[in-house]
């Protein structure tokens, strides 16, 4: 029965964070790409990039609306479904959680004012400014909660006494080892997703369409973003790589099926385990995981058989890690075949099937997003706390949170379903072109107080 | 030099009063906007509400979480003692915030005009007054049961006690009370004459049953926990004070003069109450398991707390001056001109 609530437990706060990642992600990219969209529109005086802000934070605001309140409905679970977490860790994350709250009030009241107030100013720049706060406020609370999901990876900061937390140094908690490639995989993540939805919307409406100067616009900004943090998160990668491999061996080790350690560790790309736990059909780059972990070709790397089997993550793990690491190398390289065929005159970056690809490549990020986080997770079973608090320890011992994980489904199906409905229902009914003969300086909706 | 955790429970409490207010007004607005649209006098009203509303939903949820985050991250104890006993209630409260906060937006930025939205945003608008009133009731004590390391909610006697629910039933009514005025208030600063008649008709019509069971409830605090009514009436003059503000922001709406002023007064009015209800039961946050003292995250992470709360405020503050600024007290805003 005990563990039989733990499973449930599991499954609730899973299930919410899977479909908050969703809607945290685009959060955190998306505001980028709207300050972005409107600097250039201001500076080159081009109506387009101005309607591109305007459009796009008109959906933003409808994902954020999910995002908010399945942002609370994580917040409060921690509590209700982990009480035994909160009462040990409280003592020591209360405060990047607190300074989350703060980060995303903050975004939550200039975004309130950057929507009503698109007429207001004289200076255009003025109404720009406003999108400063919010993407200073997206990012830092993706900072803040971040360094919370690296401290149960990597907690530091206390001393263990007689089963609490003494000694607690909160800034250390907070800027823990784990912290900065987290953060930096996290942030390079969520903005290289923003764009890859971006663009995949330009590339689908293109193929529905045709080519329209608004949407070639908003594709070449949008690529120009997807590759620049296509680059920065595979560094990014590599950094957390270097960390696990360091302060995190078993959870490399499970991801790449890594059971004995050696010197010129092999890469394994794919593959399946038979009942023995050996690799069959993979795909095998001799020396790499050793170059990947250390940077050398030739470094001792740990194997699983170090630790005790209990303490596993499961191995299933190497499956997420091949697709979310593979997932981030095609965006990369789609954007940079973009540019090359944008600068080799002879090619159309614009033909049917760039165009598919790149509508492909918007659920694909997101799928990206989802297995990096499966990944990061799955990974530190059995522990909540790595080191200090196993999951079984923290659950509720409430058999009802069986029901809620049922009702919550239902809510989260609701919500999405809705969520699509009303943003389709939004864009189809107000097509870029209507807008634009409207005429963007007197947009109808703005003179009756509505968001433009 | 006051300790750290008097320090963060008096500024959560201050938090949680700010709640009362915003999400009262806001509660109580999805509540009429839905009631004035089955008695077909919704055009008088609902553009008044979206131009207040629109700007200001999501900083109305994130004072909530605030004051969530602030109460776990000083007292963890809450967390365990809270958080075990109420999975069901708590969760059913995020179920329904969650459906209002998204079919708020839904309807508002993207499709209009449509009455389910419209029902499920009234609708929650009353209940998750009131299921979230069940954490104040649980801190009187009695309701939950401990046996050895679990903690868990004694239905039977939460849902038999008068108690419990004459607190559910003053957070409806006063809900609607605060609501009520301040969107009298708004109307007035619109000098929208049609929706400032109706709101304050539904305004004088929520204070009456607003004062009969805050007295109800009371009377019933002192049958159930002595020492919280007690200490209450040592502080009399402030629940007197409260009697007084409510008294002249009747007067100021019966005789439909000074709508600002009678606002004020019924904040004043609560927050006179709210302060004499959470001063008296100090030291307790959950009668009889969990006292300020006792609970307390540790020195260092209080410091912490208090010093992030400072920084964050001197940001807060100046943002929600330029929130009124724009919205509230521009008179053109107001008016629909903007």
């Amino acid at each position: 029965m005990a563990i039989d609530t733990v499973l449930w437990s599991k499954l609730v706060t899973g299930m919410t964070l899977a479909f908050h990642a969703i809607f945290a992600t685009i959060g955190v990219g998306v505001p980028l790409m709207i300050a972005i969209a409107e600097f250039v529109g201001i500076r080159k005086k081009d109506p387009h990039y101005i309607l591109m802000a305007k459009r796009w934070s008109r959906g933003f605001v409808i994902s954020v609306a999910v995002g908010v309140v399945t942002g609370t409905a994580i917040s409060l679970q921690l509590a209700l479904v982990w009480p035994n977490f909160m009462k040990l860790a409280g003592n020591v994350i209360a405060l990047p959680l607190f300074l989350e709250v703060f980060a995303f009030f903050f975004e939550a009241i200039f975004l309130g004012i950057y929507l009503y107030t698109w007429d207001r100013f004289k200076n255009p720049y003025t109404h720009w400014l406003l999108t400063i706060p919010i993407v200073i406020g997206a990012g830092m609370s993706a900072v803040f909660i971040t360094t919370v999901n690296g401290f149960m990876n990597q907690p530091e900061g206390f001393l263990m006494d007689g089963g609490v937390f003494t000694a607690v140094d909160p800034v250390q908690a907070m800027m823990n080892e784990a912290s900065f490639s987290k953060v930096f995989h996290v942030l390079s993540s969520a903005y290289l997703t923003g764009a890859a939805l971006l663009a995949g919307i330009a590339a689908f409406t293109m193929l529905k369409k045709g080519v329209t100067a608004y949407h070639r616009k908003a594709l070449n900004l949008m690529m120009g973003v997807l590759l620049l943090f296509g680059l920065l998160n595979a560094l990014a990668g590599d950094v957390s790589a270097k960390f696990l491999a360091e302060h995190q061996p078993e959870k490399l080790a499970a991801a790449e099926w890594h059971f004995e350690t050696e010197k010129g560790a092999d890469l394994v790309l794919m593959g399946w385990l038979n009942a023995e736990n050996e690799i069959i059909g993979a795909l095998h780059l001799p020396n790499f995981l050793s170059f990947l972990a250390f940077g050398d070709f030739n470094a001792e790397v740990k194997g699983l058989e170090e630790f005790p089997q209990e303490e596993w993550p499961p191995l299933l793990v190497h499956y997420l890690f091949d697709l979310m690491v593979g997932i981030g190398f095609t965006l990369l390289a789609l954007s940079f075949l973009y540019f090359l065929f944008v600068f080799w005159k002879k090619r159309n970056e614009l033909n049917k099937w760039m165009l598919r690809a790149i509508a492909l490549g918007a659920p694909l990020a997101f799928v990206g997003v989802e297995l990096g986080w499966f990944y990061a997770e799955l990974g530190r079973q059995p522990w909540i706390i790595r080191g200090y608090m196993t999951v079984e320890e923290a659950a509720t011992s409430s058999p009802q949170v069986r029901l809620l994980f049922f009702l919550f489904l239902l809510l989260y199906l609701l919500l999405g379903t809705t969520c699509v409905l009303v943003l389709r229902r939004l864009f189809r009914l107000n097509p870029v072109e209507t807008e634009l003969e409207k005429g963007i300086g007197k947009d109808k909706k703005t003179e009756k107080g509505e968001p433009a | 030099m006051m300790s750290y955790e008097l320090i963060g429970i008096s500024v959560l409490w201050l938090f949680l009063y700010g709640y009362l207010i915003v999400a009262s007004i806001d509660f109580g607005a999805g509540f009429f906007a839905f009631y004035a649209r089955l008695t077909k006098q919704d055009h008088l009203i609902n553009r008044l509400i979206s131009r207040y509303l629109s700007p200001v939903w999501e900083i109305t949820n994130v004072f909530f979480v605030f004051f969530y985050i602030g109460i776990v991250g000083f007292f963890p104890d809450t967390a365990y003692y809270y958080g075990s006993a109420l999975l069901v209630p708590g969760s059913i409260a995020v179920i329904l915030l969650a459906i209002r906060g998204s079919f708020y937006a839904f309807e508002n930025y993207g499709s209009k005009k449509n009455l389910v939205f419209l029902f499920l945003y009234g609708a929650t608008g009353l209940f998750i007054p009131a299921s979230l009133s069940v954490a104040l009731t649980l801190s009187e004590g009695g309701f939950i049961l401990k046996q050895g390391e679990t903690v868990s909610l004694d239905y039977w006697a939460l849902l038999s006690s008068p108690l419990s629910w004459s607190i559910v039933g003053l957070a409806i009514v006063s809900v609607l009370f605060i609501s009520g005025t301040f969107l009298a208030f708004y109307a007035s600063r619109a000098e929208d004459k049609p929706a400032l008649a109706l709101m304050r008709t539904y305004a004088l019509f929520w204070s009456t049953p607003t004062i009969i069971v805050a007295l109800t409830a009371f009377i019933y605090i002192g049958q159930h926990n002595d020492r919280h009514f007690q200490n209450m009436m040592d502080l009399w003059w402030l629940l007197a004070l409260s009697v007084a503000f409510f008294m002249v922001a009747m007067w100021l709406l019966y005789h439909g003069r000074r709508y600002g002023l009678a606002f004020i007064c019924v904040m004043l009015q609560f927050f006179c109450a709210f302060f004499a209800y959470g001063i008296g039961q100090y030291p307790y946050i959950l009668d009889p398991y969990i006292t300020i003292q006792s609970s307390a995250t540790s020195p260092s992470m209080g410091m912490a707390l208090v010093i992030a709360f400072i920084g964050g405020l001197c940001l807060l503050i100046p943002s929600l001056i330029l929130v009124f600024k724009l919205f509230l007290f521009d008179a053109d805003y107001v008016k629909g001109k903007k």
